[in-house]
């Protein structure tokens, strides 16, 4: 596909890796020089510097040719007039970054997506704040993703202490646990693995497993990790992410706290939180006022400030007043590595999130023009992906059990959608015509299920 | 430094050049020439298993790479083509001196078109098939060729089309690198294909139409006869005449034309000039050598040929020009240095670069009269940044100073004078051909000792890459681990 990304900061560079990941043709637009040049210099794109709201400048970047375009600048403004600009040229799906402000309604922004045309807006506090919010509510895991289908629920999570299952092969616990799940995928010492039946698992993988919802629970305690629902969190920092977070947790009941540096800034939060949440002013780096606020006793504890530095080194010490769970925003993935190192177990990147969005939503986009991938995510920061395909009539391997369907050795068939119910495979079951099924792949990419068959 | 990446790329390049080779020998084969046949077969052997070996045993650990790999690859990759292209024309006993042969086939793929042959017409067909299919492959670039037609590019390829491609700034037609190098080729073979035809209408026996094709698409030179062009009737070459002018422009204008985007290519600073200088450098030479001709459509078309032979560093000829007066060869010595469009096949300082040096130095002059005026250089319509400007300037320098120590090293061996050393060094380092003196349009450059050809190859390479890949590949800065 044609996509044209404005704005290349952050996000923008995310976006635009995934994107040329992907194979498709990018064209990056930034109106900083010295961007533009290194962003031509490390990906496969076409660079051209200008501010993306120029009819003249549109036009030579091709955005009324465009199938996609992204508008993911600073600036609301920006990105709402250049996606208007594009989309009256001719483009045909147009995705603009909108923060609204804090007091914008959700109706004035469904007027202006409206009204602008636009295929979507992405609000990256907001999602990241949902993307938290998921994890909070299954504490143990680093990150949820649920399936379109529901029913499925996909999990990595990080395994601490597996001396029951050490030596254990994957098929073997799974014959012992008689719940249906599967391990899809393992990261250890930063590689991926699509396991077999044969694979062992260690203390310290990172693992990522589907399951239905009502066996998760068990699966977790078979799995060495008993969960507690969270019921008290302290937010560090009062960004726009915070009070969206906050929000959701407190329509869900969970005591939230936010601790935030500038006295202003916590009067505005208290305005928009409501009096759900306790909203304390001080210096979030201090270690009195945090056991102050009783630190060690959360439930959780989430570092959301402004700098990547500052939050791990925080949650490092969070960890050391044992907190059971801890979340920390990291803006930068090569800090996020050294993060997971330090023992920070859940690491949330925004830029990741966007990516996965925009990825996904392209996949989407293609799939309606002849390709039938349903929806793509992302697994093991971005090493591994799960894909929902719908089997076409003219599958090879319809009818045939899935022990006789030769995978490629870094492919796995996951899960399986019929008629609504969802099933977990195991090598006695079928593919059927109109069947959707989700095959995790570390091979990044792939657009259809006929590719990851030997 | 990612080596296995740099031997894997070097490795595919052996691959390609091996069937490469096929095509000169299938040639052979048709003529019925066994020796040279059997020179092609043993060369694409030779090149595919060593090819092959270089794949298998450097599989890149990934594909990161930055602006040095790119440079290396690419001088590195010149380097393995240009002594392996020359082992069919020692083997078939043609030319019997290794360097000779070098010399040939790094002018044939720098697009040169100097030669060391001083009987051409004796050659095997094979061989000059050969000779001039390398001005085809060297035009538009070896490595810019495999990335046309391998399927996976990676990343950051674009550091080696950077390195590769001529011309202060390489801009990417289409978002992908590799698209980008498929575009450039199927405009390159549509207008051989057309040139081709044009020929054979023209009269012009097949095996000379295809052979004189390559040497003006990649603005070489080589031809078949010992006059080049100058036995062939009117019309072949004001054909010639005017496609050496067309492969002189930057291939960029070319994609413009296809997208419609006619006023983008009518309004570039860098066509104007071209087509000034070329116009005023006729005209000039026109008058200079009117008397020598016996009409005036004989002495235009003697001037407009020859002007656009030198000024897009091809280096074909109807008339031998060391005959003409003073005037008119110094106008063909300024041409030498300018060259023709970047991003076009030709070779020189380009055109691009003297106009960004031309406004830098009236900028100057400027600053000097109004010491408070501010001023931009633009180009193209867009303004240049101090980095591109000082960048083209380095670039200039660098280049006199090449210049001055091929000139010096080449002077060393005596056996001619100042004139042809000079014109030597400035026809090879352009990427021209032939120069004045002994070595003119019905002269060679056989004379000249085994250390002033090498020299000399080493000056061609320098001209085509565009002096900085080589310099830093030999450079031990780049190796030496700190």
């Amino acid at each position: 596909m044609r996509i044209v990304v404005v704005g290349c900061g952050k996000i923008g560079k995310a976006i635009i890796q995934r994107l040329v990941a992907e194979k498709h043709d990018v064209l990056a637009m930034d109106n900083n020089p010295a961007v533009i040049e290194s962003i031509t210099n490390a990906y496969d794109v076409m660079g051209l510097c200008a501010n993306g709201t120029e009819y003249g400048q549109l036009m030579e970047a091709g955005a009324h040719k465009a199938d996609l375009f992204i508008a993911v600048t600073g600036s609301d403004e920006l990105n709402m007039l250049s996606c208007f600009a594009a989309k009256r040229m001719g483009a045909k799906h147009t995705v603009a970054r909108i923060r609204n402000s804090e007091n914008t309604t959700q109706e004035s922004l469904s007027f202006m997506i409206k009204g602008l045309g636009l295929s979507m807006a992405i609000n990256p506090e907001h999602l990241t704040a949902q993307a938290i919010y998921n994890i909070i509510k299954l504490p143990l895991a680093s990150k949820v993703e649920i399936f379109s289908s529901k029913g499925f629920e996909m999990i990595e999570l990080q395994l601490k202490n597996v001396s029951a299952l050490e030596g254990k092969t994957v098929s073997e616990i799974r014959k012992q646990a008689k719940i249906k799940f599967l391990i899809c995928a393992v990261s250890r010492n930063g590689e991926t693995y699509i396991p077999k039946g044969d694979f062992t698992l260690r203390s310290g993988d990172k693992i990522g497993l589907i399951a239905s919802e009502p066996d998760i629970p068990k699966l977790f305690k078979l799995l060495g990790v008993e969960q507690k629902p969270i019921k008290s969190v302290i937010i560090l920092g009062g960004g726009m992410t915070s009070v969206s977070l906050a929000s959701m947790l407190t329509k869900s009941r969970i005591s939230t706290k936010i601790i935030e540096k500038e006295e202003a800034r916590c009067e505005d939060i208290c305005e928009l939180v409501g009096s759900g949440v306790t909203v304390i002013h001080g210096d979030a780096m201090s270690q009195e006022l945090l056991s102050e606020e009783g630190i060690n006793t959360a439930d959780a504890f989430v570092a959301l400030t402004g700098m990547d530095e500052q939050n791990i080194l925080i949650s490092v010490y969070a960890m050391s007043q044992n907190v059971p769970k801890i979340i920390s925003k990291v803006n930068r993935s090569e800090l996020s590595a050294i993060a997971q190192k330090l023992g920070v177990d859940t690491v949330i990147t925004s830029k990741t999130i966007m990516a996965d969005i925009i990825a996904r939503y392209a996949r989407a986009l293609q799939s309606a023009s002849g390709s039938k991938v349903e929806t793509l995510y992302s697994l093991m920061d971005g090493n591994a992906e799960a894909i929902e395909f719908t089997v076409m009539s003219d599958f090879k391997y319809i009818g045939v059990p899935l022990k006789d369907v030769k995978f490629k050795k870094n492919a796995l068939l996951a899960g399986i959608v019929r008629n609504n119910k969802s099933i977990i495979p195991t090598g006695d079951d079928v593919i059927l015509a109109d069947d959707r099924v989700i095959v995790i792949s570390s091979n990044l990419g792939t657009d259809d299920i006929s590719d990851m068959l030997e | 430094m990612n080596y296995r990446l740099i031997f894997n790329t070097m490795g595919k390049v052996l691959v390609i050049l091996a069937a490469l080779l096929l095509i000169p020998l299938i040639v052979s084969v048709i003529y019925l020439e066994i020796a040279p046949a059997w020179a092609f077969l043993i060369t694409a052997g030779i090149s595919f298993l060593t090819g092959l070996l270089l794949i298998l045993t450097c599989k890149p650990k990934t594909n990161v790479m930055f602006a040095k790999e790119g440079l290396i690859i690419v001088s590195f990759a010149w380097i393995a083509v240009s002594l392996t292209g020359a082992v069919p024309f020692t083997l078939s006993g043609e030319i019997p001196s290794y360097v000779d042969a070098v010399f040939e086939v790094v002018s044939g793929f720098t697009t040169t078109g100097a030669s060391i042959l001083t009987s051409v017409e004796e050659m095997s067909h094979g061989l000059l098939f050969w000779r001039s299919f390398s001005h085809w492959i060297g035009g538009m670039g070896v490595l810019v060729f495999v990335m046309a037609i391998t399927p996976k590019a990676t990343d950051r390829s674009i550091h080696i089309m950077r390195a590769e491609m001529p011309g202060h700034s390489v801009d990417k037609l289409v978002p992908k690198a590799n698209e980008t190098a498929k575009i450039l080729y199927i405009i390159y073979i549509v207008m051989t294909v057309v040139l081709i035809i044009m020929l054979l209408c023209g009269g012009m026996p097949v095996f000379d139409s295809i052979v004189h094709a390559f040497g003006t698409a990649g603005t070489g030179g080589f031809g078949v006869k010992a006059n080049s062009i100058g036995g062939y009737n009117a019309y072949l070459q004001w054909v010639i005449a005017i496609f050496m002018l067309l492969f002189g422009i930057n291939f960029n204008l070319y994609y413009l034309l296809l997208l419609r985007r006619f006023k983008s290519v009518l309004n570039s600073t860098e066509l104007k000039t071209y087509v000034l200088i070329f116009l005023a450098s006729v005209i000039i030479v026109c008058i200079n050598i009117f008397p020598m001709y016996s009409g005036f459509e004989e002495a235009l078309r003697m001037s407009v040929f020859q002007v656009s032979s030198i000024m897009t560093t091809t280096g074909f000829s109807t008339t031998d020009f060391n005959l003409w007066n003073s005037a008119a060869k110094a106008v063909l010595i300024v041409l030498m240095f300018t060259g023709a469009c970047a991003g076009s096949t030709a070779g020189g300082l380009k055109m691009s670069r003297v106009v960004i040096l031309l406004k830098k130095v009236g900028n100057e002059f400027k600053r000097v009269l109004h010491p408070r005026s501010a001023n931009i250089v633009k180009f193209e319509g867009k303004r240049l940044d101090e980095a591109t400007i000082s960048g083209v300037q380095s670039y200039f320098t660098i280049y006199i100073v090449v210049f001055v120590a091929t000139f010096l090293l080449v002077s060393f061996d005596t056996t001619y004078g100042f004139e042809t050393d000079f014109t030597a060094v400035a026809a090879c380092f352009n990427n021209i051909g032939p120069g004045f003196g002994a070595v003119g349009p019905m002269g060679s450059f056989v004379g000249y000792s085994p250390f002033a050809k090498i020299v000399l190859s080493f000056a061609m390479l320098l001209g085509r890459l565009e002096i900085y890949p080589l310099l830093l590949a030999l450079s031990p800065n780049t190796w030496i681990k700190k």
